[in-house]
């Protein structure tokens, strides 16, 4: 029972930081029906930043954010002007598919070039700190990685929920067209909820790079993760990206503690099935087009 | 159409014939392993045509089970012999084939539930899912360490090889060529065009592309099994590699998808070049970044493929200006019929 409690609360933990991963997916899904296959490699490359910035001019990981998120916001705009924006008009959404893997290819190769392949890890002073709280053991880094989380997330769905950009964004998710009719400059939306969906990632990069070890191949394992996270949540869905990242957080962390960490993927590609035989929409989705 | 097609059979012809008579002809290593891969790049592309190219559905794993009929053959032949002069483990090609294609017939039934983009994400996801396995299953698999084949003692090693790889890619573009003028031809490419509707008119979808997907993945995995023996060992990040993937797709999006000899012409066109890739930038990492780079040109400039921007070419300068723009279908009907 220790045991599973203790799985428990550092799958929540781990929960919060894919829930942030995966809100950018969803977002640029419910954007521009993009899936961004190099979400994951997005992730990598955030935490090599992070990496960088630690071991060569000693920034702390966690206060990099703050320089990695523009940097990598500007990279998603730029990468939106260049391949997304050239493909939007006549071969439609499975290309975006396809190039979006070549970007991931060509992120993983630069990362390969850098910082070869070996696995790195970023181990600022309370990496290895944890705190006993009525007897089970809390890495002091996984919960700064969940409040980070928690607070970015926030200030995304302030940011959908009251500005008048997020009003153009939830527009254009529930009826593209009528929000081209009503003004919303659609390109602008997509160039600048890519940025943020990457600026997202690159964030949750500078976590992730600190719990776990990573090397360029790692987005792979990263980015099949959260396709399972979106589809559960229901392609589009914020909060549906939030609730099914913790639900499988949870389920992965006891999985790994009570069976073995080997099979612990298993139950994303399983619920994955079960969740496209009975209720393909996902849980919080529409059939027809994701809403916020 | 009568007289069009005998000039398809003859064009089919004379390829084959040269692809039958090249092992004969040319005897130096480096060029028949090239030849292999090219071939071997060509069966993917033409068998994962057949569901892409022809239903719209984007499949992103197939190469689970290009694995999976790596590890069959594989581990059957760890544990039985390969006979005496090592042509049994190409005899049971399509032992393995069906095998496989029928394994597949659940899966492609659950994930053929979804579309567009579900469709893509949860066929990347078995990629993984395979992978996994193959890791994780070590009582089977051997986990990392892979499992090897024993290798026969053939006079020139690769001919055998390019000849069953052959044979295969003959029988996919000949399921290619045949499906597209048959009743499953129209029934997938009414699916492709509008799924909603093709039910409507009583298309029994579901049939149709579970059918297709299983014979696809059948085709594929014969080749990952040809693949295992060629190579001789089968470890789960090469068996099931994303790159493997990614090979097999980008010839038919080069060459045309949907066009029977587009994703051919791919093929031939980019496998050389990715070896020549490999081979210069092989050892440092930047391999990875030319081909991310030939993948981003091909897809942006080239978006429909050659064959079919050769067909609008052609018929935009017979019908002069006065013709408006052909839709992508029929663009594509008239090349390759």
């Amino acid at each position: 029972m220790h045991l599973l409690v203790q799985a428990v609360i550092l799958g929540i933990l781990i929960g919060g930081v894919y829930a942030l991963m995966a809100s950018g997916l969803t977002l640029v899904f419910g954007i521009m029906r993009v899936i961004n296959v190099a979400q994951g490699a997005m992730v990598i490359l955030g935490a090599y930043l992070s990496y960088t910035l630690f071991s060569s001019v000693g920034i702390d990981p966690l206060l990099s954010i703050l320089l990695i998120a523009p940097v990598m916001f500007a990279l998603g705009v730029g990468i939106h002007r260049v391949f997304i924006r050239a493909l939007r008009a006549e071969s439609g959404e499975e290309m975006s598919l396809l190039v979006t893997w070549a970007t991931a290819l060509a992120i993983e190769g630069v990362l390969s070039v850098t910082y070869t392949t070996n696995l790195r890890s970023t181990i600022p002073g309370y990496a290895q700190r944890s705190w006993i709280i009525l007897g089970y053991r809390v890495a002091e880094v996984r919960v700064f990685g969940f409040v980070i989380s928690v607070v970015i997330l926030s200030a995304l769905s302030l940011l959908l929920a009251r500005t008048r950009f997020g009003r153009s964004v939830r527009a254009t998710v529930q009826n593209p067209t009528s929000a081209k009719l009503l003004g919303v400059d659609a390109d602008r939306v997509s160039a600048l909820g890519f940025g943020i969906g990457i600026s997202t990632a690159a964030a949750a990069g500078a976590v992730f790079g600190i719990i776990y070890p990573f090397n360029p191949g790692s987005h792979y394992d990263l980015i099949s993760r959260l396709l399972s996270i979106v589809v559960l949540g229901g392609l589009g869905s914020l909060g549906g990206a939030v609730v099914a990242a913790l639900l499988l957080g949870v389920g992965e962390s006891v999985v790994a503690v009570m069976i073995s960490p080997s099979w612990s993927s298993f139950v994303f590609f399983i619920v994955l099935i079960v969740i496209l035989v009975f209720r393909p929409q996902g849980l919080f989705g529409v059939r027809e087009r994701g809403a916020l | 159409m009568n007289r069009l097609s005998a000039a398809g059979l003859a064009r089919g012809g004379v390829v084959m014939c040269a692809l039958v008579a090249f092992p004969f002809v040319f005897s130096q290593h480096w060029v028949l392993n090239m030849a292999f891969f090219v071939l071997m790049y060509a069966g993917l592309a033409q068998a994962w045509n057949l569901l892409g190219g022809y239903s719209g559905y984007i499949s992103l794993g197939h190469v689970a089970f290009f694995g999976l009929g790596a590890y069959s053959e594989a581990i059957l032949f760890s544990h039985i012999g390969i006979g005496s002069r090592g042509f049994l483990p190409l005899l049971v090609l399509p032992a393995i084939g069906i095998a496989v294609a029928l394994t597949s017939v659940p899966v492609a039934w659950v994930a053929l539930r979804t579309r567009h983009m579900t469709f893509a994400i949860v066929t990347l996801t078995l990629l993984f899912v395979v992978q996994q396995l193959a890791f994780n299953l070590r009582g089977l698999t051997h986990g990392s360490q892979g499992v090897s084949v024993p290798s026969p003692t053939f006079s020139l090693y690769e001919r055998p090889f390019y000849l069953a790889l052959l044979a295969i890619f003959a029988l996919a573009t000949l399921v290619t060529w045949h499906v597209r003028r048959d009743r499953l031809g129209l029934m997938l490419f009414a699916i492709r065009d509008d799924e909603d509707k093709a039910r409507g008119v009583g298309v029994r979808a579901t049939e149709a592309k579970v059918f297709t997907f299983a014979v696809s993945v059948g085709m594929t995995a014969m080749i990952g099994a040809v693949w295992a023996y060629y190579i001789g060992y089968v470890y789960p990040q090469f068996a099931i590699d994303p790159l493997v993937m990614i090979g097999s797709l980008l010839p038919v999006f080069l060459g045309g998808a949907g066009t029977v000899w587009g994703p051919v012409l791919g093929a031939f066109i980019l496998v050389p070049a990715q070896q020549w890739l490999a081979y210069r930038y092989g050892a440092s990492e930047l391999y990875l970044i030319a081909y991310a780079a030939v993948f981003l040109a091909i897809i942006l400039l080239l978006p429909r493929g050659i064959l079919p921007s050769i067909a609008d070419m052609v018929a935009r300068r017979r019908d002069g200006r006065t013709t408006p723009r052909l839709p992508v279908g029929s663009a594509r009907e008239e090349i390759a019929s």
